[in-house]
């Protein structure tokens, strides 16, 4: 096992199919099929749309991770696959998928957690996680801020969203704003000619009272009501809409939260490095301005490259492989698909 | 010659293995929502069961419904990945078909003429096919379809059923028959005497019949009032 253990990963809590391989802290492959174009028409992800995409991706994609590592089947040292959370019917053909390899090719198989891999994957991109790491998982379906004293077994839940997550909350202000879907490059795309100060919009769950008793809680859902509101009155009065500006103002009030609770999240508890991840993690706002105030506080800021940011089979390889190293013992071969798996749950 | 069968059509997680001349070992668990976690594990057992290993597989033979869907992929997804492991061939078989066979197995002369299967479609329907019963085999007429239990009574008026359709819809089918569920060992018998007729099996391509349950965008909500 020379740099490390040779795991292959899978992903297909959403529709994204991914197959990655990784040897220790090294990308060899990271083999993506999505499903998203089918999904536009629907504004949203179709979940059996994404199920049977991904019934079709699957062994091309393993397939193509092996000839891109330029590894065989035979070489692996174990099979990691997302267990959960995400769509029921799609985790089940990954689980399924898994399970097959680890019979046929006698290899030991890890059910692992799909927020921590979003954690994890930066490994392979900035090498071993700084322990305790503050870890905030922005995407289409979480929002949280995770205490992460070792991420093969320790995540520790800080706060998340109460309502729509971050990505969620793009995707709609995008419909509203005539983007397409999915919103979230969009909204960036069209927001670097807009003035974000051109509307403040609310700041869920900063004021006083909800500081206390949501400190590290997200809402997004009175923002998306908020931009949708502005945006209609306009319409109605028959005035145009400046969407850049609408779109840059939006986006400043998510960063703007976003990056607050983060910052003071590792202030509070004592954490000297942030780590962001998740699809939302691409957007290059937030980037930006989580680079500033980590700069401002004397954080030490890693955020995975865009393409690793999003959904992918390598952030499942590198969890496992990490799991190899650490010594954890193998998930039992009927371990079930968890559509609801608790961010606390590593391992299954 | 080593078939390793599998079907997740029906309620039964069903896995085989067939040494071309009999059916060695099957394990069938029935629950309608635990395929994914019973099947791997069946898999190991069977084999177990039978003496064999992994590597003795010569081919993978899967049952490719009609069944909910859920379900179905899994048998699908865990017969493509094995067989591509292992190097070797996955064919698939429609899952009504081996119901018929066993059906035939068990008592071709009791059958009579023709024989229908119907199996559990949910939302009130049944997946279906009807059979011509020949000293060769039960053989399907046309594609297999879904349809209302009622829709298809004067179809299937009086004669046999095989399939949970016939306990489920009892008051629209005639006399019950053969198998509730796929049988592996039956599936991977069909697919062991069509390749030694010299027939070629079909791919392992899912039967669903029904197209995903979407509605396009529709105008943006309003929110003012």
């Amino acid at each position: 096992m020379t740099g490390g253990p040779l795991v292959l990963g899978i992903e297909s809590s959403c529709d994204e199919t991914g197959v990655g391989i990784v040897r220790g802290h090294t990308l060899l492959a990271d083999a993506i099929a999505s499903s998203v174009e089918e999904h536009a028409r629907f504004g949203g992800v179709v979940p059996e749309v994404a199920s049977r995409a991904h019934l079709e991706a699957m062994v091309p994609m393993i397939d193509r991770a092996c000839r891109d590592a330029g590894v065989r089947l035979d070489d692996l040292d174990a099979i990691a696959v997302t267990a959960g959370p995400g769509l029921a019917g799609a985790l089940l053909v990954g689980v399924a998928a898994a399970k097959s390899l680890s019979v046929a090719l006698g290899k030991p198989l890890y059910g692992v957690n799909h927020l921590a891999a979003h954690v994890a994957v930066d490994i392979v991109e900035h090498g071993p996680l700084a322990e305790p790491t503050m870890a905030m998982l922005v995407s289409g379906g979480h929002s949280s801020l995770l205490l992460v004293p070792d991420i093969t077994q320790d995540v520790r839940s800080l706060g998340s969203t109460i309502d729509d997550a971050a990505g969620e909350a793009f995707d709609k202000v995008a419909r509203v704003l005539g983007l397409p879907f999915p919103g979230g490059p969009h909204v960036d795309r069209v927001a670097v000619d807009g003035n974000s100060g051109h509307v403040f919009f609310p700041r869920g769950l900063t004021s006083g009272r909800d500081m206390e008793r949501h400190r590290f809680d997200f809402s997004f859902s009175g923002l998306k009501t908020s931009v949708a509101r502005w945006v209609e009155a306009r319409e109605r009065a028959g005035e145009p809409v400046p969407v850049a500006d609408v779109a840059a103002s939006f986006q400043e009030a998510v960063v703007d939260v976003l990056t607050r609770k983060a910052v003071l999240a590792c202030r509070e508890h004592g954490v000297d490095d942030l780590l962001i991840g998740g699809g939302v993690a691409a957007n290059t706002r937030l980037r930006a301005m989580a680079r500033e105030r980590c700069d401002a506080a004397g954080i030490r800021l890693r955020v995975p490259r865009p393409g690793l940011c999003t959904d992918n089979g390598a952030m499942v390889a590198a969890l496992g492989a990490a799991m190899v190293s650490r010594g954890c013992a193998p998930s039992a071969l009927d371990l079930p698909a968890d559509s609801s798996m608790p961010v606390t749950l590593v391992q299954v | 010659m080593l078939l390793l069968g599998i079907d997740t059509a029906t309620s039964a997680v069903t896995v085989a293995v067939h040494d071309g001349d009999g059916v060695l070992a099957e394990c069938s668990t029935l629950d309608a929502r635990r395929h994914g976690e019973y099947l791997a594990p069946g898999i190991t057992q069977t084999l177990a069961d039978a003496g064999r290993t992994v590597d003795e597989v010569t081919a993978v033979v899967v049952g490719t419904g009609p069944g909910p869907f859920t379900g179905l992929r899994i048998g699908l997804v865990t017969a493509r990945t094995f067989a591509f492991a292992r190097g070797i061939p996955v064919f698939g078989v429609c899952s009504l078909d081996a119901m018929a066979h066993q059906a035939w197995l068990e008592d071709a002369a009791g059958l009579g003429q023709s024989l229908v299967v119907a199996t559990d479609a949910r939302r009130k329907e049944v997946y279906w096919a009807r059979y011509n019963v020949c000293p060769a085999g039960a053989l399907r007429r046309g594609e297999p379809m879904v349809a209302k239990a009622g829709a298809i009574a004067d179809d299937v008026r009086g004669l046999p059923v095989a399939g949970r359709g016939a306990v489920l819809y009892a008051e629209w089918f005639g006399r019950r028959v053969g198998p509730l569920d796929v049988s592996a060992g039956a599936l991977a018998d069909l697919a062991a005497r069509r390749l030694a007729a010299g027939e070629e099996l079909g791919a392992a391509d899912p039967m669903y019949l029904r197209r995903p349950d979407a509605m396009p965008l529709a105008l943006r909500k309003q929110v003012l009032p």
